[in-house]
């Protein structure tokens, strides 16, 4: 077959750009979320599960085993206490392991393993904002399991164990979105750095050690006491770890129990999403650009 | 668009740490209408071109228009004027085949309503009207391929940039795929391909550029290029036993020969004025005592004109 001399194009076929870069980007970006939206619909049942194993065995250990078997945890004091310091700790982890999930591990998979990446920055925006929106994908999907983890979280007790709470709205509109954008971003990072084939390594040594090292289960002034020569060497450890400053601060939201100031949690907060912002949509575009 | 479609003027691509040229200097007109060829080796820079000039690849200088439209600096308005099938299968695996057209429409601006239309249209047109709610990985290599296809010409288009599009593809499906491209062309759509098959830039291509580490050597339509041979018989000529002599033995016996090549167990004539070429140079080899074991008789292809271009094969 040989192709004869080409005809005139048809007139449908422009050779100019339909619209404005702007405006290409806006319906680009509209179009990405709606596509991660429908995934997430399609797989919601796979969502909720994958969101609420690990804090429904967190607090089903914690709060219902435990107090059963007389374990002590929190330091003696009294279980409610201790669910009191626990559930929003556990909110604050179900949303870091989001970003860990429906970000840095789709993304590591799309770049490493499908290549589905390479198409979506073909699409007719400017690179960083195909990296902006699988974070806005995970803040959402953050958000949609602070929402579902919460209720279970205070619910699944043992008889008697009761998590006292006193709900400051402002507190949890505004922590919990920064939350899941400090997180999205984080796993956005994340997915960019480690190939599938390292995963293991992120999860042993940057996934685990935030976990529980991120004051879940305990305040962070109680860490004050791990001394080396009079030296509160964890206490200040942990300062690198962004999940003591969201348990803290979502035990300022949902409770009345001590916490970290807002006036430092807002702010270190607030650090770590440029930080990781700047940081992941960098290494993203170094992945997609040569 | 005088200037044509694609224009690049001096592009270069230096890789971060690498001490070559990947692209080395390249200007190219690429015209509306038209099926435009990179043909060349592996790592003779064709994927750094297409990547350069779908944005993929920042260039190290010069520069690359398309549609009038400065790639590195406006990647956002170029990237609406061009679709892109990559080597590999970059298709959405979470999504369906439908699926997968109709939210590349939504990527490109076009309305839920049209995408929808147009997303059922080309999988009919593309023979996959039957797979339009299978996941993707149901799918051929080569039913993935058209899938890639169809996505990347759903939003119309002025250039298809396609590297190595038959690469790993069986005859049947490479074939049912230069149809396509054959069909899709007469239909108005300009294609960039990139191919170290000569067959491919000669079948389909209306003009090729030849490639090598970095350099274009040589652009035309490819009966012109095989022209730039000068001969218009090529004679493969193998004996038993050692071939030594054997080369300059038929340049000087063979009338016309304007080239010989040695080749595994024998020599290539390139043979100008070849009437009854056979009989001449099996005379030939009597007269110098070779027996010859095989002999065949071809004419140029564009494999000829990269080897007198570049003293190599395109083939490794
Ligand atoms: N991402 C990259 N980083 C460094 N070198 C590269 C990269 N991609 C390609 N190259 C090098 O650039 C040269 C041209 O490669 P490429 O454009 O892929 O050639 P082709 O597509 O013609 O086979 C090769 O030497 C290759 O090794
Ligand atoms: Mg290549």
């Amino acid at each position: 077959m040989t192709v004869v001399a080409g005809q005139p194009p048809a007139p449908t076929i422009a050779v100019t750009p339909l619209r404005s870069a702007a405006a290409a980007s806006r319906i680009a970006l509209g179009a990405l979320l709606l596509r991660d939206l429908t995934v997430l619909r399609k797989h919601v049942l796979e969502f909720v599960l994958r969101t609420l194993i690990q804090p429904f065995l967190l607090v089903f250990v914690f709060l219902y085993v435990f107090p059963q078997i007389g374990q002590s945890v929190g330091g003696g004091r009294g279980s409610s206490t201790f669910a009191t310091v626990l559930v929003p700790g556990v909110v604050g982890i179900s949303v870091m392991f989001q970003g860990v999930q429906s970000v840095a591990l789709q993304l590591s998979q799309e770049f490493g393993f499908t290549r589905e990446i390479e198409d979506r920055v073909q699409a007719p925006c400017p690179v960083w904002l195909v990296a902006v929106a699988k974070i806005v994908a995970g803040l959402i999907q953050g958000l949609l399991a602070a929402l579902i983890v919460f209720p279970i979280a205070s619910v699944v007790h043992a008889a008697g164990v009761h998590a006292v709470f006193n709900i400051r709205w402002w507190v949890v509109l505004t922590l919990l979105p920064l939350t899941c954008v400090v997180f999205s971003a984080g796993g956005l990072l994340l997915g960019c750095v480690f190939e599938p084939r390292n995963i293991g390594l992120m999860f042993g040594f940057i996934v685990l050690p935030i976990t529980f090292l991120g004051g879940t289960y305990y305040q962070w002034t109680r860490l004050a006491p791990v001394k080396v020569g009079g030296f509160s060497w964890l206490q200040i450890l942990v300062c690198i770890n962004p999940l003591v400053y969201v348990n803290e601060g979502l035990r300022g939201a949902f409770t009345n129990s001590a916490h970290m100031h807002f006036y430092i949690v807002y702010p270190v907060l607030i650090g770590f999403a440029v930080l990781f912002l700047a940081a992941g949509v960098r290494a993203f575009r170094r992945r997609v650009l040569s | 668009m005088a200037d044509g479609i694609i224009h690049t003027e001096g592009l270069t691509k230096v890789y971060p740490g690498a001490d070559f040229k990947a692209v080395d200097g390249l200007d190219l007109r690429v015209r509306r209408g038209e099926i435009f060829g990179l043909l060349g080796p592996n790592g003779a820079g064709k994927t750094t071109t297409a990547g350069m000039l779908t944005t993929r690849v920042i260039p190290t200088s010069g520069t690359a228009l398309v549609g009038g439209i400065d790639v590195v600096a406006h990647p956002a308005l170029a990237k609406q004027l061009i679709g892109v099938v990559s080597q590999q299968n970059t298709l959405d695996r979470q999504l369906t085949c439908w699926e997968n057209l109709y939210f590349h429409g939504r990527l490109f601006g076009i309305g839920a309503k049209e995408s929808r239309r147009a997303a059922t249209d080309l999988l009919e047109q593309f023979q996959l009207g039957k797979w339009a709610d299978k996941s993707v990985y149901a799918l051929s290599g080569g039913m993935a391929q058209r899938l890639m296809v169809a996505r990347s010409i759903l939003h119309r288009p002025a250039v298809l940039f396609m590297d190595e599009p038959t690469a790993g593809l069986d005859p049947q499906s490479r074939l049912a795929l230069w149809e396509l491209l054959g069909e899709l062309n007469r239909a108005g759509q300009t294609i960039l391909l990139t191919t170290h098959y000569m067959e491919e830039a000669d079948q389909l291509c209306h003009r090729v550029a030849i490639m090598d580490r970095g350099r274009m050597l040589a652009l035309d339509t490819p009966a012109a290029l095989k022209a730039t041979v000068g001969a218009d018989t090529i004679v493969t000529v193998r004996t038993v036993g050692e071939p030594a002599g054997l080369a300059a033995h038929f340049e000087r016996e063979v009338e016309g020969t304007t080239r010989v090549r040695p080749v595994d167990g024998g020599v290539e004539l390139h043979i100008a004025r070849a009437d009854g070429v056979v009989p001449r140079v099996v005379a030939a080899a009597e007269r110098g005592g070779f027996h010859l074991a095989d002999l065949s008789v071809s004419e140029p292809t564009l494999e000829t004109v990269f080897i007198n271009l570049t003293g190599k094969e395109l083939r490794d």
